[in-house]
Formats: structure tokens, sequence, C-alpha cells
């Protein structure tokens, strides 16, 4: 093409590409916009670095990829046949250097005879640094456009529907069945990728034109049912639902409220799948230059956009469908130099053309074209065995149809062979799915054999796959479908082989000499077309999906800035440092504040239940390793959960409230686990228990307060003696009523104070008065590690890892007699007691500090015999200790051993101790 | 995404449920301990049908057993379990 | 078999490549091998591999359902590293790490392995310090793996969100620089060319539908191309070993769970190593093409059927885009599924079964690719001599009832985590 091919009255909306400002009119597509002022050359291909123009004017346009937009809202690989060009888009060209015209890559296709399909596979060999070497550059040729680097300023947003009926595609089948649907009492849906309704309609108006599709729409709204435009059905799930993508602004658009797009999960009773078909290409030599279009694109820049796509064009078409494109260019002026008729006979509409004095040759298919970066500029076809040629600017070309039947196909459909159509249609689902119009019912067409060099006839245009290369992977034993695809990567470009895969089917099944239904199919995935990844992750992308659970005391907490942890969907304070103090200054002064006067702390995330009725201590004693019935009301004691497999997973206490009631505590990190086990044998093991056992972890808030002066504190707030060590009495505090659990978990006097959370502020102010009082202050978690660690205690997720059994952490002696309980066959497993297994112990340093984490070997070089699980301090002497596990380890005390983290260059001389390093004998607990 | 009958609540999205495990491998509290064994570290991991544990945790928190096809997802059955299920 | 080297792509630019053989034959079975692989993907044809190459064996076939490679060798994200915290599961893939490093010479096929780092994310202090134990744990073994500052990471990535404030802030890394990707199909496709090139005889499209017994032993299979006799027979179809398992009488510690992944359209480079998370569970790479790849969960319930559920592609996608805000714009292009073996302790099996004769390679959860080599090489071991090599004797079918499971998560028998 040279120069506009529309007069340029009307178009008001100015776009650029490339840096130069052009005009469009409303409702175009970027591509009707660029074909209307003459820019042929759009894109270059993937691997070759061909020049391509605009092939079609849908969903399926394989090489008029452009860049659409600027920084964060920047859309690479955006066909210019799916943007709606609104005044100050933005378009630029893509896989290109210097620019589109003058492509340094171009020099790919000069090496195109050794780049055949799959010869990487055949070369580059030597060290993997080395092929890293060539794929450096491999892949800076590879992509297409370049990603954004700058945030995306748009949002994205979700939304559920439920209807009787889809309908997906809004030609006039699928607006019909719509219409009767929605006119029967059906709640309709129906959705449709284009701008505007119609399909088929807008560009072949006869007795039903759009002005019909306007009115249908008017009365399926009317009936209540609801039209999505510019959304696609992209994805055909489980049980009719259906995900649709839908544009509320246009690639690099500024949206009006700040939603770019919109993803609907659609669970339809029924769904209709009214998508019509694609056009086929022809495979003939240089088929993938600007000026080959196919025939229905043509027609439809023409009766839709006004744009002439081409002046002097030769129509080649194994099809009636493309004498309706012949129609139309000679409406507007084109002159038609041939018509290439595949089929050896003339057809009804042949010989009408004929008669009305247009050049057309049967038995005619085209085998080369001529042409320039830009622009076409002769034909060649093989017209009864002999060659011909043309000047032209334009091939229209139509190979037939393929019906878009990837919905019926992810929702699990199969497919029947249409012969007069050369085409599959679908067939049975064992979703509620049907297909109509176009997409059950393709138009005849007569099979082409290629007649061209099959180097340069291309099948997958993106990808640059040509008959040569299908060719050269079944020679070379690719021969199933999908062996053929993943060889020379024909369908894997972002058409997905929408244009490709009928015409590599057809090459195969010559190959092989079987028919197209035999050679088989490639499987069809979602999506239907590209969606965007912003699209997909919605809100969830600002977040990871990942909600935050507040503590009740959030507020209390926040008001003196912490240092947070996060823990699961949890942040609690880590340390509370005051002036300049660094995190581990801080947890220090609160951990010997602790040892030596009083702390308090939140534990409100620990996992909480209340279990009552009179079976409560029989279902404890399923749930729990140790024994329960034996508390006495006002007692609690230590637990330990297993799993099946008799591995320890989760440690608590458990405190018997009253006669049939207790309340079992566990760790925050598997609180939401041990709910669900406490659920699961609650309701689906033991049914018949007369047990209720309820989740509280966030009915109660919890403080707790420990040091020796803990006690003092605790009179002062429940004006009467405290509970001694492991009792419990219900009590009130600032008038709130509360429980009291006298437990500790820092190996000093130490109480937990448990509270309804919507009154667990007063009760915290309480007793940060009184803790206050009593020249004490608020401690972290952090301050709690180095208190438990001091005192050997277990964390879940540190020492209790999931491998452990209650042997290998020492908790054997504690565990119920008389079994029964959950894990207890588990346990039984005989390599659990075999010797070599990891065993808890404690390390002292005697020189250097322990790193957290680090491996404990025998020597320089050797294997590790264990780890480290918990590094601290000792709080008031110092001296680093920890906590580990260690082959063997119960029977290695007084040994030296390294540990050694070599990632962090920092080592220990550790020796293996007793995992208890503080009041073994547990004196700080007596009053 | 599945649409799965809660015996409580009727038809709801997947997302509103999570997987247990196999009704074959429910170790009963009174299983001697090959049983359990076998219970716990075999399946028959049907392709084809099977029956399995699931719990509507985004909803009314209650377990049931469902009869599904594990290559086509098509539920034949949803039953309640637990005391409210007892006869 | 004709050598593959530049000069034989030179040469077929003058001859329009046409001097290419076949890359291995189709051969009709036999009545009888000395050993049958059942499963035509990476571990079966690298098994089959090195049956012959390392233990001198010929009358091998290789029994493909259908075409090789086509399943989860295809279907994975091509990711390839041995950073695991626990001796037997890095030592086994470090293993296979090197074999990978000599692989595309080893076969005379480009399998594109590029080592460009496997580097997990910490998003806190606590993540840090289980990424050093990790780390420790390899480097004492003589694996590589080295600490990141949060300064390296942001250099390695320039497009992952360094933000304090994020919900998963980037506090440093942990990167094995000698871990990558590698192009999957090629694995499949350059071991069954090897295997060919020694005789194994690579049958495809023949289905396994039953065991030969003689009393309990099995002394070959049926199948829909015949019965076909063995000495030792090998299940190698990760996936569905509890459906092949099932035909000789076997129940499996597995279950089958579906896996998806995605990609999006190609783009320039944008991502340069392989981005993994200590607390997030998606992993992101960018293929040699241009499309960033992309993998989550397995969908946590079991299914055989290949499909993925949006519900599992949101949450994955909302997690990488909380890491690489930059993919918002980018389109996902396809999405699949493969169905993994589940194992009740997160690690594969390789070894003996209770059945003379028969042999069990399975239970590859998520995993099983980067393996490949490896698998094949001690699968190849065990089926040779009867016995377990050392890297896989404790990956035995058996230890989940002894109670010597291999417990990299911690999370016990239940493959959705209790």
């Amino acid at each position: 093409m040279s120069g506009p091919t529309r007069d340029p009255k009307g178009a008001t909306i100015s776009f650029s590409f490339d840096g130069k400002t052009y005009k469009a009119r409303a409702g175009d597509t970027l591509a009707a916009a660029l074909l209307a002022n003459g820019v042929g050359l759009v894109g270059r291909s993937f691997k070759y670095h061909r020049p391509r123009g605009i092939m079609t004017a849908g969903i399926e346009e394989p090489n008029a990829l452009v860049t659409v937009g600027e920084g964060g809202r920047a859309e690479p690989n955006t066909r210019a046949t799916d943007v709606f060009v609104y005044d100050g888009l933005i378009a630029r060209s893509q896989n290109r250097w210097p620019n589109l015209s003058f492509d340094v890559g171009a020099v790919f296709s000069l090496a195109a005879p050794m780049l055949g399909a799959g010869f990487y596979y055949k070369t580059f060999f030597g060290s993997a640094k080395r092929w890293m070497f060539y794929e450096y550059f491999i892949r800076k040729a590879a992509g297409l456009g370049n990603a954004p680097t700058k945030a995306d300023p748009d949002r994205f947003s979700q939304r559920a529907a439920f209807c009787d009926v889809l309908v997906v595609g809004a030609g006039p089948a699928g607006l019909q069945a719509a219409l009767e649907q929605a006119e029967a009492g059906k709640r309709v849906i129906l959705v449709e990728q284009d701008s505007i309704l119609g399909a088929s309609l807008i560009r072949d108006p006869q007795e039903l034109d759009t002005a019909w599709a306007d009115s249908a729409a008017a009365r399926i709204r009317a009936a209540g049912g609801r039209i999505l435009t510019r959304t696609t059905a992209s994805g055909y799930w489980e049980h009719d639902l259906v995900t649709l993508t839908q544009r509320l602004a246009e690639p690099g658009e500024v949206p009006t409220n700040g939603v770019t797009q919109r993803l609907w999960h659609v669970r339809a009773r029924q769904v209709i799948l009214a998508t019509g078909s694609i056009e086929r290409p022809i495979a003939f030599a240089h088929n993938d230059r600007p000026g080959v279009m196919l025939s229905q694109a043509a027609r439809t820049y023409v009766r839709r956009f006004g744009v002439l796509p081409g002046k002097r064009v030769v129509i080649a078409t194994n099809n009636d469908d493309a004498y309706k494109t012949v129609q139309a260019l000679k409406e507007v002026g084109a002159e038609i130099v041939a018509i290439l008729d595949a089929r050896p006979q003339f057809s009804a509409a042949a010989a009408g053309a004929e008669s009305a004095g247009l050049p057309v040759w049967t038995n005619a298919v085209p085998s080369i074209v001529t042409g320039a970066r830009h622009c076409l500029s002769g034909v060649t076809a093989i017209v009864d065995g002999q060659s011909k040629n043309w000047k032209a600017d334009l091939i229209a070309v139509s190979g037939g149809f393929t019906p878009v039947v990837h919905l019926h196909m992810q929702a699990g459909g199969t497919l029947d062979w249409n012969e007069a159509a050369q085409a599959f249609v679908a067939a049975a689902s064992r979703q509620n799915v049907t297909t109509i119009g176009g997409a059950a019912n393709p138009d005849p067409v007569f099979p082409v054999t290629p007649v061209s060099n099959p180097k340069k006839s291309f099948i997958d245009f993106q990808n640059d796959v040509s008959l040569a290369d299908v060719d050269l992977a079944w020679a070379e034993g690719y021969r199933s479908v999908e062996h053929l695809k993943r060889y020379t990567t024909l369908g894997m470009a972002t058409d997905q082989g929408k244009l490709s895969n009928m015409a590599a089917l057809g090459r195969l099944a010559e190959k092989q000499g079987v028919s197209i239904p035999e050679a088989g199919l490639t499987t069809f995935r979602p999506p239907y077309t590209p969606v965007s990844m912003g699209l997909i992750a919605g809100a969830g992308a600002k977040n990871a999906g990942a909600h935050v659970r507040r503590l009740a005391l959030y507020d209390v907490h926040a008001a003196k800035n912490p240092i947070w942890q996060p823990l699961g969907y949890w942040f609690r304070p880590r340390a509370y440092p005051q002036g300049q103090e660094t995190l581990a200054q801080a947890a220090l002064r609160e951990a010997k504040e602790v040892r030596t006067g009083v702390g308090m702390t939140d534990v409100s995330t620990l996992a909480k239940f209340e279990v009552s009725g009179p079976d409560a201590a029989a279902f404890l004693e399923l749930i729990c390793a140790t024994t329960v019935s034996k508390l006495a009301v006002g007692r609690g004691r230590y637990t330990f959960m297993l799993r099946e497999d008799g591995i320890a997973f989760d440690d608590g206490t458990v405190w018997r409230l009253d006669e049939n009631r207790y309340l079992l505590t566990s760790s925050t990190g598997g609180a939401d686990r041990m709910a669900t086990h406490i659920s699961y044998v609650r309701q689906y093991l033991c049914p018949q228990l007369k047990v209720s056992a309820v989740n509280v972890q966030e009915h109660h808030a919890g403080i707790a307060i420990a040091g020796p002066k803990a006690k003092a504190v605790m009179d002062a707030l429940i004006k009467a003696d405290s509970p001694r060590h492991m009792s419990t009495v219900p009590a009130e505090i600032a008038g709130v009523p509360v429980i009291v659990l006298a437990a500790s978990y820092s190996g000093e006097r130490a109480f937990e104070v448990y509270v309804e959370a919507s009154h667990a502020a007063s009760v915290w102010a309480a007793c940060e008065a009184e803790v206050t009082a009593q020249g004490g202050s608020l401690y972290g978690l952090e301050a709690m590690e180095f208190l438990r660690i001091e005192k050997g205690h277990l964390v879940v997720g540190g020492e209790v890892d999931g491998r452990m059994t209650p042997m290998d952490l020492a908790l054997d002696k504690m565990l119920n007699k008389a079994g029964g309980y959950i894990g207890a066959t588990g346990l039984s497993r005989p390599a659990l007691a075999e010797p070599g297994r990891r065993q808890l112990v404690g390390l002292e340093a005697i020189e250097g500090d322990i790193p957290e984490g680090a491996m404990l070997i025998t020597h320089k070089g050797g294997s590790p015999h264990g780890h480290v699980s918990a590094a601290a301090f000792k709080i008031l002497e110092g001296g680093s200790v920890a906590l580990g596990q260690l082959k063997d380890g119960f029977s290695r005390h007084g040994e030296e051993l390294i540990a050694s983290s070599p990632t962090r260059g920092q080592e220990a001389r550790v020796r293996v101790v007793h995992p208890h390093f503080y009041d073994t004998a547990g004196e700080r607990y007596r009053d | 995404m599945m649409q799965i009958t809660c015996p409580h609540c009727g038809p709801r999205a997947q997302s509103e449920f999570i997987y247990e495990r196999t009704v074959d491998s429910v170790v009963p509290l009174d299983a001697a301990p090959e049983q359990a064994m076998a219970a716990l570290f075999s399946r028959t991991n049907p392709r084809g049908v099977d029956e399995e544990i699931w719990r509507h945790t985004y909803g009314c928190r209650a377990w049931l057993v469902m009869t599904r096809h594990r290559v086509t997802n098509e539920i034949s059955a949803t039953r309640a379990v637990g005391p409210e299920a007892l006869p | 078999m004709s050598r593959y080297s530049a000069l034989g792509l030179l040469r077929g630019a003058l001859n329009g490549q046409k001097h290419w053989q076949p890359a291995w034959r189709d051969p009709e079975p036999k009545s009888h091998y000395d050993i049958i692989i059942i499963g035509g993907g990476g571990h079966g044809l690298a098994t089959a591999y090195y049956l012959a190459k390392v233990h001198g064996l010929r009358n091998i076939a290789v029994l493909e359902k259908g075409w090789i490679g086509g399943g989860n060798t295809g279907r994975n994200t091509t990711i390839v590293r041995s950073n695991y915290r626990l001796e037997p599961l890095h030592n086994l893939f470090e293993f296979g790490l090197k074999l990978w490093h000599g692989m595309s010479d080893e076969l005379n096929y480009n399998v594109m392995f590029s080592p460009r780092g496997a580097m997990f994310l910490g998003h806190s202090d606590a993540d840090m310090v289980k990424l050093a134990e990790r780390g420790d744990a390899m480097r004492c073994d003589g694996i590589d793996a080295d600490l990141m500052t949060r300064d390296e990471v942001a250099k390695l990535e320039p497009l992952l969100d360094m933000s304090r404030d994020a919900r998963f802030p980037i506090q440093g890394g942990l990167i094995q620089r000698r871990g990558g990707s590698a192009r999957h199909d090629a694995v499949a496709w350059g071991y069954a060319r090897g295997a060919d090139s020694f005789g194994v005889d690579i049958i495809q499209k023949c289905e396994v539908t039953g065991f030969v017994r003689d009393g309990n032993a099995v002394v070959g299979v049926e199948t829909t191309r015949g019965r076909i006799g063995a000495g030792r027979v090998g299940i190698c179809v990760a996936g569905h070993s509890g459906h092949v398992a099932a035909m000789a009488g076997l129940k499996l510690p597995v279950e089958s769970q579906t896996l998806q992944a995605m990609v999006t359209e190609g783009v320039k480079p944008m991502i340069n190593s392989v981005i993994m998370s200590q607390s997030l569970h998606c992993y992101i790479s960018q293929s040699d093409k241009g499309g960033i790849v992309f993998g989550g969960d397995p969908d946590n319930w079991p299914s055989y059927a290949q499909r993925g559920h949006p519900m599992v592609m949101e949450g994955a996608v909302a997690q990488g885009l909380a890491l690489v805000p930059a993919l918002s714009r980018l389109r996902m292009v396809r999405t699949w599924s493969g169905v993994t073996d589940m194992s009740f302790d997160g690690a594969p099996i390789i070894g003996e079964t209770p059945v003379p004769n028969l042999y069990i390679n399975g239970g590859w959860c998520y995993g099983g690719f980067k393996a490949t080599p490896a698998s094949g090489w001690t699968y190849a071991h065990t089926l040779a001599t009867g016995k377990p090599h050392p890297l896989n004797a404790p990956f035995s079918l058996d230890r989940f009832e002894r109670g010597a499971t291999i417990d990299e998560t911690g999370s016990g028998p239940m493959p959705n985590s209790r």
C-alpha cells in the first residue's frame, strides 16, 4: 500500500505509532486506523524478524503485535486488531532494533537455512556456562515486547455471577439464542469480545443487520438479561464455571474509575457457545508478508471501517465465502485482478462472479507472492498446472474455517470431524454446554494441497514455523502431534495456534497417510485469549492474597511503636525498644526484667479450645498424648499432641476449669491445624462422644505476666492470693471476669490472664499499671525466645519440627501409659526406636556465639550430625547457649562439636549439654 | 473450581471447602497397629470414583463425605457426618 | 545416529536439512526383554539410557502409553536445583545436578540447561534463619549455597518489589548458583535418542494393561500391543503410580494431585534467575522464548483431571505479582496441569516392591523434573543389580511403615499438610 486508504474526513482522534502521529475515527481498531493511514509494516516476526503487517481483523492476529500505553500501563504484545483507538493512544512496534523498517535482527532471516525446526537442540554444546553465553544472545533476540518496569497504576476487580444461561458470542446465533432464553424468563448473560454486537452481521449485513442486533440487545436487556461487551469468555472450568475477562478501559488507556479490567466468575446452569469460526490462511511462499490478509478481514476493513486495504486485489479461496469479499471490495472501487479458486469446478458463486466479468480461475492455488518490506507487489499462482502472475497490492485469502471449539474442549468435550468443512466441530460434552451457529455448521470447503516452496510457506506466522519445519520434524521422528508442536514451537505463540493448527495437522496427516482426525489434536487449554496477570491476581496482587489477622490489643501495642514480627497471618510485637535501643538490646533488657522483676506480654494468638461435657476428659486423652483425666479441678499441666504417625506436632497446656470443662492451649503457628484436627477427631472419629470442643482462640485475649514479682502483681490485680504454679482460678480484673492460669513459658513464676477479647484493653491497662508500679515493663517475642531457650522449653516449628517423636524430645516419660491417644500406634514403628535418630540437646558455647540454624559437625569438612534449632544467651550471666537436634544426642552430653554456618561465615565451638540452662529444679515456680 | 453441595448449606463454590483425606485413609481409634499404618500409608488412589472427606471450612465448618470421580470431577453424592448424622 | 553439531546444521543449510535421521526408531515390541520400563517420561528414558550406558545392558524396552515425554516431563516449570534441607534429598538431587551440568554433551543433544541461579527469597528474620539453615546443611555436604543480602537480591532481580512495607518484604535470599532451568522436552528426547542409539526399544502407544505373574513374581506385562515377557519390570509413571501398581495388587503411599503451571506471552528478558520464596508458594522464571513461567502449589485435593483451577491459579499469580509487580500487564497465554504423585513425606520412592521382579520409581510430588538424571541413574542401578544405589536406599517403599520417612517440610503423612 502506498498512502492513505480512507477519506480522512471524520478522523478526529489522535494516536501515535512509533512516534508518528496519525488520525483515527471513533470505533476504529488500531489495525483499521493504521491501514487507513497507509501503514503496512507493523511488526517483526519472532525468530527471523520478517516484516509483518495486518493479517486479520480479530483476536487471532499473529503478526500485528504492538506495545500500547506507557509506564506501568504499557501492554506489550497487544494485537492491533484487538485495541480500539482512543485519543492519545501511544503504540510502539516490537522486536526490532534500531527501528521497524531497518531491523538488524533480520539477519536471522539470512541464516534461516541453518535455523530450521529444533536447530538449537543440535548445537551450542560445551559446558553449561558456554551454553549460557549463547543463550544470552538468544534470550535478547527472543521475546517480543518489553515488560513495564513501573508498578501498575490501575486496579483490576473481580466479580461473581450466577445465571441460567450464559451465551458466548453476540453474532446472529448468539443474539437469537439469548433473546429466546431471556424472553422465556431465564436469567441470561450474553458476552461479546468485540466492542459492538453483531459479529458477522457487521461485515455481512443482509436480512439481519447491526440495527437488528441493537434491537435484539434492547429486548434482551428489557427481559432482564445482562450484556457484556469487550468481554471474553476465556476459561471453562469445572461444573459450568466460566471465567470472563472484561475490558473497562482499552490497553494503555486511563480508566475512568481506576478499574481497567474485571474478572467474572460465572456459574451457569447452561452455556450456549455461539463463538463462530476463524478463517484459515493458505500456505504459499512468503504468505506472511504485509499485504496478505484473510478474506473476511479484508471485508471487515471495507464494510465496518470504510478502509480499503488494497487497490489491486487477488482473491485466493477454496470456498464461496470469499466471493462476498469480492463483492465488498468491488463496491468500494477496488480492482479485482484475479480470483484464484482452488476448486476444480465453478461453484454457483464463482460462476456468478465470472458472469459479472470478474477473472475467476479454477484449480488455481497461489504459490508465491513478492513485495517490499511494507507492501505486496505481485502474486504468482499455479493454475491448472501452469504458473501465472499478477501485479497486486493485496491478496485476500480464505483457506476455510476453523470453528471456535476452545471453550467446549476446555469443558471436557469431544469433537467430530466435518469432512465437507474439513473441520472439527463440537460433539459431546459432560458439562451442560451446547454449540450453535457458525461454530456448529462451518461452510464447506475444498481441501487445498500447497504447491509452493515449503521453506517459505508459513503456517505459524508469529513463530516462523513453515511447512518445511513440519516436514523436518516428521523426518526426525517427532511424529505425534504433541511432539510436532513442541519440536517446531508451532501453536505456542500468543495466538496459540488459532491460525496454524489445522494447517499443521493437514501436513502431518498427509505425511502419515492418514485422515486429519486420525492424526490427532493438541489439547485446548485456557485461556481462550491471553489474560492480563494483574486481572488474574485481582486485589491479591497488593498483599499476595494474604490477609492480616489483627490482635485484639493491636491499638495498645501500636501506640508503643514496637518492632513487629510476622507470625503466620499475625503480626506480634517482637520488642518494645526504648530510645535508640536495637532489637537485641531491647530484647535483652526486657528478658532481664522478667528474670529480675516482672514483665508482661501479649499471648492472645495462642490456640485455645474449650472442651466440655461428660466425655471431655476422654476426648482430650485422644488429642493429648499425656494423661488428662487425673487432673484435679483447678489444676493444669503441660501436654503435647501427636500426629497419627506418632510424630509430635504441637504442645501446650490443658486446664481443668470445672468438673467437665477444660481449657486446652496450643501453639500460635499450629492453631489452624490444631483446630482442624480437633474438629476432625470430634466430628468424624468419635461423633458419639458427649463433648463439645469449641475453638476460642480469638474469643479470649491473653496476657502473660512473668517474673519474681509476678505474684505480687497478680495478687494486687485479683485482690486475692494468686493460684500456685499450674493452678487456675476464675477472677476479676478491673471489673472484668477473667481466667487466671499460673503457667510459665519463661521459667519464672508466671500467670496467663484470659479475658474476652472485647474487654482486653481495660484488663491490659490494669495489668500494665500494676506491672509498671512494680518497676516492670512490656516484653516481646524476642525476649520470650531468650527466656524459653534458656529454660529449655520447646517451640513448635523449632524443636518440634514435624520430624521428632516424643522420645526424640525426651518427652516419653510423660506419655499416657494407658495408650489410646492418637499417634500411639504410629509410635510403635520400628525405625523410630533405632539408633541414629536426631535427639534434643542443649549446646553451650566454648568459643564464639552459636549461630541459629548452624550445622553441628565433629570436624571441619564433616557431614552434619544435627543442627542448632534455637540460639540465645544466658540472660543474666551472659554466654551463648542453644537448643539443637543431634544424632544420638542423649548419649553425647559432654562432647565438643562445631556449630558451623558456612553461609554466614560463622562458627562456634560448643559442648553438648542437658537442654535446660536455668533453674533445672523448677524452684522459681514456688513462692 | 467445582460446585459442592454441602449437606447443610446447599450448593457452594469449592473455594469454601477444604479437602481432608480419603475415607479409606481414616485410622479408626481402635485400629490395630498394622491396620492403622495400612490406612495411613496406602491408598487405592483410584483413577475413578473415590470417597473423600471434605470440610465446609469457610461456611458452616461441618464435615462431609463426597463421592467424586477423580477424572471427570463428577460428584455423585455428598453426605453429612458428625454427631448430627448419627442414627 | 547422526551426530548433532553446528557443522551438521551448516551442511543442512545446503541440502535443506534433509540428511537428519529419526532421533529414535519406532520398533515393534519383541516377545521378551531383560528389563522393561513402564513409562517413557524423562525418568524412564534416563533409566534406560543408564542401564545401557553404565550397566552395559542392551535388551531393554521402554513402554509408553502415549508419546514420550508427554506426562510430567512436558508439564513442569523446568526448574533444576538441589537446594534441599535434608541430607538424603540434597545428596540425591546434587548427584543429579552434577549430571545436568554435563548432560548436553553427554547426550549430544542440547537440553539448554542454564544455571542462572535458583534463589529462595526470605521475608523475615525467621525466614533468613531457615534459609541459612538450609544453606548450611548444603554447604556442609559440599553443595553450593550462598546467602544474599537485600541489595544483592535487588541487583540480581531489579524488578522485585523491594519496598519495606510490602506484605512480604524481601529481606534477602539464598541462592544456588549452579541451579537454573532447562528445556524439558529436550531432556526426554535427548535421553530417548541416546538410549535408542544403544539399541533400547522405545515403544510408544503401548499401554500396559496388566502384569504377567509366575506365582507372586512378575515375569512380563500385558499391553495394548500384546504380551511382553521381562526379567525385571520397573514402574516409572509418576502421577499414575497408584494406577499401575494396583495392577500388581499394590497400594502405595501416594495420592495423585493436580499441579498447574502457566506461561505468559513472550517478552524481552526481565527475570534473570529462578525466583522462589520461603514464605510464599509461587516460583517464577523466564524461558528462553521470553515467556514468564509460573507455578504454585498443587491443588491439595486428589485428581487425575489434568485441568487447572482458577482459584489455585489466582492465588499463585497474586503471590507472584506481589513479588514482581511489573508482571501485571503481561498476559497469561496458556495454563496446563500435570498429575503428580504426592507421597506421604514429600520425598520420592525408588526401589523394590513386595512383588519379586517388580520395582517402583514414583512419588516425586512436584519435584521430579530436576531429579531426572539422578532418578534414572539410581533406578538403573537398582534394576540392573536388584539392589538400591546408596543414594536411593533411603527412599525405599517400606520406609513409611518402618517410620523412616524423609519429611522435608515436617508436615506428615497427609499430603494436604496434616
